[in-house]
């Protein structure tokens, strides 16, 4: 090895060594940024009442300097809920809420299975109730149905987004189970309202293709394992305002999730967006409309 | 802290921000890992075993000294793979062994397993057990592999004196029983890198005891940032935290010698 080959492998390691070691010091620069989690869950949270499983979840969010929290779906994990069920399920999540006002907005619990009752529903939760957006939406219906176009136009009535479960398993969905395919496919039948495809699909190498050319969709990066990539890939793709962090809590960790964006070679403004900024952003007109102060 | 659940070199399927041994070492340094168990993820698939144990003896010497430790793969289904159990303790010095019995085509009722199991004991080598290496759901189409089972483990381990394993890659939350049969002959251990469900390390420590629960990343093919997290989620006193992070590990080392 020459003299001038060993200079310059010295340099490529002090580079290597700070670029780690920049990387290693991002949970520090985890306070500096004000995290939304858009993807919450009261379910497998200990606690008899919503108001206990709020205060559990509250306490772990804490631990990581989450700000808020958006819950849907109550506890029940029964994705063939009845409209009883739907409505018991969304006054958990109200009660929840209202428990701790500054910490936590809610989301309604729909399904293209009831789309008369789905439009009451959203009426008594969303246009004359607390909650902000619809979704996560995970029942035995696939999204991209003609029957959830009266959920959409709810949507866009008071510019709320949709949060959309979606999968791609190797072995198959579940009967009913959205993928990002449908996703695509009911956003671009309503090009004005802003979807959240959730989990990306779970297999996120092929969920953030399928989603990459229409424009009204972000990918929400919550519920799978923290792979090292995904975040980089989706913001390469999407770009950062298309990204979004969520965490499936109480199924899956804050930690974990978070780890995805914290741990990503991504600049701070890219964090900044996916932890929070976009998330504000999609809920902007309506917290705007129902005079709340963030 | 000492990490007791990262791999070298390249994951079959995807590349990784960590998959150069200098740039690991560097990012497991700069998050305050001491120590970090490798195995190599050449292990997985390769059939010259024996290469991919000296490549990662030799790399985790060059590029880790002080903070590396080697645990080189073992295939019970190869020829002859006692040898490379040989290779791992006497000329490589490592303290232990990986396993990837999905990936390798065993499961643990095959007699070859209690022959490792009993050759690991007498050569006081720890025996780390991976389930999966990734979530079977979103697995290559033409490389699906369905995790372990481990449900014969506990009684395995019993009739094993001496052997001392640690499970790496698995959600024990989602059988905790099995998870305290398995701990209860104190000598089974569980990394967290897969452990999920809010709280859930705490949820564990409670389930199983803090001494049986190691701090494991699964990096690179997982973000670091998610085990440390979990940590600070789970609101462990400092003595459990200790414990968990790296004084579990230290002990099962000196156990072993």
């Amino acid at each position: 090895m020459t003299r001038r080959t060993l200079l310059t492998g010295v340099g490529l390691s002090s580079a290597i060594a700070r670029t780690a070691a920049q990387n290693g010091r991002a949970l520090e620069s985890a306070r500096h940024f004000r995290i939304w989690d858009e993807h919450c869950h009261l379910g497998q949270i200990p606690g008899d009442t919503p108001e206990q499983r709020m205060t559990a979840l509250v306490r772990w969010a804490d631990r990581l300097g989450i700000e808020r929290l958006l819950l849907s779906q109550g506890y029940d994990t029964d994705l063939h809920p009845t409209p009883a069920g739907f409505r018991e399920e969304n006054d958990h999540v109200m009660r929840a809420v209202r428990e701790f006002p500054d910490r936590a907005f809610g989301s309604v619990y729909l399904s293209p299975a009831y789309p008369e009752f789905s439009v009451q529903e959203f009426n008594r939760c969303v246009r004359d109730g607390p909650m902000v957006s619809i979704g996560e939406l995970e029942t035995d219906r696939r999204c991209s149905v003609p029957e959830m176009d009266v959920i959409v136009e709810c949507a866009a009535s008071m510019q709320v987004p949709i949060l959309q479960h979606a999968w791609l398993k190797i072995g198959g969905n579940e009967p009913g189970e959205s993928s990002p395919y449908d996703v695509v496919a009911i956003a671009r039948r309503h090009p004005q309202v802003q979807f959240v495809c959730v989990h990306t699909g779970g297999d996120w190498e092929r969920g953030i293709r399928i989603i990459r050319d229409t424009e009204n969709v972000s990918a929400d990066i919550a519920g799978s394992n923290p792979t090292s990539g995904f975040v980089e890939m989706a913001v390469r793709e999407l770009g950062p305002e298309r990204v979004i962090y969520g965490s499936d809590v109480g199924g899956r960790s804050f930690a974990s999730q978070l780890a995805k964006v914290l741990g990503a070679e991504i600049p701070d403004t890219a964090k900044d967006l996916i932890l929070g900024g976009n998330l504000r952003r999609l809920l902007a007109p309506v917290l705007r409309a129902k005079g709340y102060r963030t | 802290m000492i990490d007791v659940n990262v791999n070298l070199s390249r994951w079959p399927f995807r590349r990784l921000r960590g998959d150069e041994p200098d740039f690991l070492a560097a990012k497991l340094r700069s998050c305050g890992v001491q120590q970090a168990w490798a195995g190599t993820f050449d292990g997985v698939l390769h059939k010259d075993i024996a290469s991919a144990n000296a490549r990662l003896a030799s790399d985790c010497r060059q590029y880790g000294p002080g903070l590396l430790v080697p645990f080189g793969s073992i295939n019970p289904k190869l020829p002859d793979w006692q040898e490379d159990v040989r290779r791992c303790h006497e000329q490589y010095k490592m303290p232990g062994i990986r396993l990837h019995p999905n990936y390798h085509g065993y499961d643990l009722t095959d007699a070859a397993f209690a022959e490792l199991l009993h050759l690991a004991a007498a050569r006081r080598m720890i025996v780390q057990l991976a389930v999966r290496m990734e979530d079977e759901r979103t697995q290559h189409p033409l490389a699906r592999v369905p995790p372990v089972d481990i449900s014969r483990l506990p009684d395995l381990v019993a009739s094993e004196p001496g052997v001392h394993v640690v499970i790496l890659n698995y959600n024990s939350l989602e059988e905790p029983d099995l998870a305290k049969r398995a701990t209860a002959t104190g000598r089974v251990y569980f990394d967290i890198s897969m452990v999920e469900s809010v709280g859930g390390v705490a949820r564990l420590a409670s389930e199983v005891s803090p001494e049986h629960i190691l701090f494991g990343s699964h990096y690179p093919l997982f973000c670091f940032e998610s085990a440390q997290l979990k940590v600070r989620e789970a609101g462990m006193d400092q003595a459990e935290t200790q414990s968990v992070t790296r004084s579990n590990a230290l002990q099962l080392l000196e156990a072993m010698k």
